[in-house]
């Protein structure tokens, strides 16, 4: 994983906040300026930067830190707007996509308009506010501009006598006072971690509110913010040069007004110091602005190609067009119900145009869901990141793997997914994985891995966070589970226990740590991940590690079904629970002590659930030999379904019960048939407790059951 | 009743007070609920059951691609007779940001109360609790139980919503 999975990121990000941007310059109102706006355009631009540094797009960089600079002027009232500066800024905006179209084509932006749009920013701060612009350095001279046929492929490096006052701390060690502001206790202990790694830290001090950090370092501010940004907000972090030391570098790294400006400092050696075109006159760099436009037509024109390859879309917009297409799909199969009983000789034309229609009317939808597919990528390469924060502060030695990244998931789903995978990836780190010497001593190897894989399995997708660690300890579980007055036998199956950890206020951890064992706990990450319509099952060996396996719907707006009759009922089971379906010969049937019947697949003895029974339909086949069992897996277990009749297979949308009505036990969801009536979607696992609690509720009264009183009657008859 | 010499209340003073109601009947006896709460009128069709759910809860149907519960008040208050024909009609309202039909033996008309018109409720008995009930309407020899539809739908018993203990 590296850093350019985030490209695209941050394009998109960029791409809307120079659209903000845009808004905000053309809605500001030139004689009253809303400092909100003004802020909001200063932020625009500075999170750019941000960005653009952290990638390394230098051009970018700069552009935006000049224009971050006046904007900065702007905002504070140093510099009285106009209608000539508006129109300069949205020019600004207007280079910076292009600088971005640029680098999203993996090409070098127009340097030639890049030294042009600093000039005339420069110009436009000399003008205004009569001091240049901090960051001035760094950027190509006017004299680049002026001959383009020079090598623009890099920008004048910094001249070493160009101080510029204000950012001399670029060079050399400055000391920095860095406040956090309003930052939690974690954050804060992770931002003095990477600060750390930056620099010396002299002193800190403070609280919650505002604490701060003296730091001695040769990294510029900027860069600092940067790595910041990662952890907070960029509100929340301030920094400034410490001025109580002056000794150690330059004044306020805040263009203060009393800092030595470069208007004033013309004695400094500046071999081609952008401050020293004073003399070039607005409207002579607007006709210089119209000219190179001109030259420079070719390549904007390369950069529209890349816009049609992505647009930002709303979810609520692409949600409607799901749900427009998926009533399509229903007035469609309505009409083939029609259609089909209709005399295929006379009606050939129709019939076909049908054919047409439901054939399209498919690919429609396909191409309409696939909108909302991201491949999970998006969601693993967060972790390398985590992992090493984590597994640094814990002091253990983490190898993470990830395995099928390119998997495909709903892009709800993938935005639900992150937290209670993060919090697995924690747990495991802190939990699972032991530290190297004890690994060592247990014959391990010293780096413990961690794996996160995903793949498709049905409609499903499977998500695993595995490691090789301890694996969970049964005994510390139910002594656990027994202090926490929870009830468990020493009997109860290995699941069962690792179920445990699910419980509200379960934790094992001996001491609470930074990283987990408080807080949020496992049953919240099952509660996510159950409201999402996935279950979450664990797997572990002592000794040997902990596998989490999370499995999820692949959408929440479309299922794969099989409908099936029972009685006059019609239900759909999710297609890909169904494994197989048979007709059941009695001798396969076997009755259990108390109130259960098994059924016996190729040596697999599978729990019975009569759906009849279950959902109390009347009507239904009660005859074993007329039924058909359908073999169904539910949070992995089988079960034997016995319904009357299977109808076929058929695509179905997806509609909540719960938005109008609540949840119904052993149904999932419901959806709209052909008909237009609305069949249930069973849920496979909630039909078997809800048949087992109706078994029990069943056994207070008599004892035996119709199914297997059957058996047994049948059985002395035979 | 001071209120009706009161001179500052004159006709158009109680025409702002007074609001709309939808009559409907159970059997032999007249309801009426607020008519802003009501979406849509439509007949009792195609309503697929819903396993284990108490007895008036008919089932869903759909709405137009919504998936609505249907609730028949006449099994509700336990009126003896209960039948599905022609004349059954399902009041589609709208409560709680929910849509919820509700079966009734047939619409008769919308009517305007005036506040003088609607008495308060008498303390009931089981089947129908006053607090699900905003007053009763008197209308010359008529009388509508104006029913709080919001509250007897949100209500535990209905168990049309989900209780937040489960």
């Amino acid at each position: 994983m590296d850093i350019t999975d985030f490209y695209d990121t941050f394009f998109e990000e960029a791409e809307e906040l120079l659209a903000d941007m845009e808004r905000h310059l053309l809605e500001l109102d030139i004689d009253a300026p809303d400092s909100e706006q003004l802020n909001a355009i200063f932020r625009a631009a500075h999170s750019i930067k941000g960005g653009a540094g952290t990638f390394g797009f230098d051009v970018l960089q700069k552009t935006t830190h000049l224009f971050e600079n006046l904007l900065d002027h702007a905002r504070r009232g140093e510099m009285t707007l106009r209608r000539d500066i508006i129109d300069t800024f949205l020019e600004t905006k207007d280079m910076l996509h292009d600088q971005l179209d640029a680098y999203r084509n993996d090409e070098e932006p127009d340097q030639e308009a890049f030294a042009r749009i600093c000039q005339t920013l420069q110009q436009l701060a000399l003008e205004e506010i009569g001091q240049g612009l901090e960051g001035a350095e760094d950027v190509p001279t006017p004299g680049d501009a002026d001959s383009p046929g020079q090598q623009p492929a890099t920008p004048e490096p910094p001249q070493a006598g160009a101080p510029a006052a204000e950012e001399a701390g670029d060079g050399g060690d400055q000391r920095l006072v860095v406040a956090l502001i309003d930052v939690g206790d974690k954050d804060r202990a992770l931002l003095i971690e990477e600060l750390e790694q930056l620099g010396e830290i002299q002193a800190q001090q403070g609280n919650q509110a505002c604490y701060e950090v003296t730091l001695i370092t040769a990294v510029s501010r900027d860069d600092i913010e940067a790595v910041m940004c990662f952890i907070t907000e960029p509100e929340q972090v301030q920094i400034r040069v410490d001025e109580s030391e002056e000794a150690i570098t330059a004044p306020a790294a805040e263009p203060a007004p009393e800092a030595t400006l470069p208007g004033e400092n013309t004695e400094a050696p500046q071999p081609a110091p952008p401050s020293a075109t004073p003399a070039a006159s607005r409207p002579d760099t607007n006709k210089n602005d119209a000219s190179k436009t001109k030259a420079s037509d070719a390549k904007p024109k390369k950069a529209k190609g890349s816009e049609s390859s992505s647009i930002r879309v709303s979810v609520e917009k692409v949600d409607q067009i799901i749900n427009l297409v998926g009533e399509l799909i229903i007035t469609q199969s309505m009409l083939d119900q029609t259609v089909s009983e209709l005399d295929g000789v006379n009606n050939g034309n129709l019939l076909n145009g049908m054919n047409l229609l439901q054939r399209n009317a498919r690919d429609l939808q396909e191409a309409v869901m696939s909108v909302r597919m991201i491949p999970m990528d998006f969601v693993f390469s967060r972790f390398p990141r985590v992992v090493r924060e984590t597994s640094g502060k814990l002091g253990k030695e983490i190898e993470l793997v990830t395995e099928g990244e390119s998997t495909e998931l709903d892009k709800s789903l993938t935005e639900r997914i992150i937290d209670p995978l993060t919090h697995l990836v924690r747990n495991s780190l802190d939990h699972g994985i032991e530290p190297p010497e004890v690994r060592e001593a247990n014959g391990k190897p010293r780096t413990g891995k961690l794996t996160l894989s995903a793949r498709h399995q049905g409609g499903n997708i499977i998500i695993e966070v595995s490691d090789d660690g301890a694996g969970l300890d049964r005994d510390k579980l139910l002594a656990k589970a027994q202090e926490s007055g929870l009830s468990v036998t020493d009997t109860m199956s290995d699941d069962e226990v690792w179920q445990l950890i699910f419980a509200p206020g379960f934790s094992t951890a001996k001491e609470v740590t930074d990283v987990s064992g408080r807080g949020v706990g496992m049953d919240v990450v099952k509660r996510n991940i159950q409201g999402m319509g996935g279950q979450v099952q664990i797997m572990s060996a002592r000794g040997k590690g902990t596998t989490i396996r999370i499995v999820l719907p692949l959408t929440l707006a479309i299922l794969d079904g099989m409908s099936i009759k029972v009685g006059e009922e019609v239900f759909i089971l999710p297609l890909s629970t169904v494994l197989e379906s048979l007709q059941p010969s009695r001798d396969d049937l076997y009755p259990m002590a108390g109130d259960d019947v098994v059924l016996k697949v190729r040596d697999e003895y599978l729990p019975v659930v009569a759906v009849h029974e279950a959902l109390d339909v009347t009507g239904a086949k009660t005859e074993l030999n007329e039924t058909i069992a359908v073999i169904v897996q539910g949070e992995g277990r089988r079960y034997a379904l016995l319904v009357d009749d299977l109808i076929g297979q058929q695509q179905v949308v997806v509609k909540n019960l719960e938005t109008n009505y609540r949840k119904v036990p052993g149904v999932s969801a419901a959806t709209i048939l052909g008909d237009g009536s609305v069949a249930l979607i069973l849920d496979i696992a909630g039909l078997h407790r809800l048949n087992r609690a109706k078994k029990e509720a069943r056994h207070q009264q008599r004892p035996h059951h119709d199914l297997e009183r059957r058996l047994h009657t049948e059985g002395e008859a035979s | 009743m001071t209120n009706l010499t009161n001179p500052s209340l004159d006709a158009a003073a109680l025409e702002a007070q007074s609001r709309e109601f939808l009559v409907f009947s159970l059997g032999e006896e007249e309801y009426a609920i607020d008519i802003l709460k009501v979406q849509e009128i439509r007949g009792y069709e195609n309503v697929t059951r819903i396993a284990n759910a108490p007895d008036f809860i008919k089932g869903v149907t759909n709405l137009r691609g919504v998936i609505v519960p249907i609730v028949d008040l006449r099994i509700k208050f336990h009126l003896d007779k209960v039948e599905y024909g022609g004349q059954t009609v399902v009041i589609v309202v709208n409560v709680a940001d929910r849509v919820v039909g509700i079966v009734v033996d047939g619409v008769s008309d919308v009517m305007t109360l005036t506040p003088e018109q609607i008495k308060p409720a008498p303390e009931f008995g089981v089947t129908l609790s006053s607090d699900f009930l905003s007053g009763l309407g008197s209308l010359e020899d008529r009388m509508l139980v104006l029913v709080d539809i919001d509250k007897l739908l949100t209500s535990d018993e209905m168990a049309l919503v989900e209780q937040a203990s489960e």
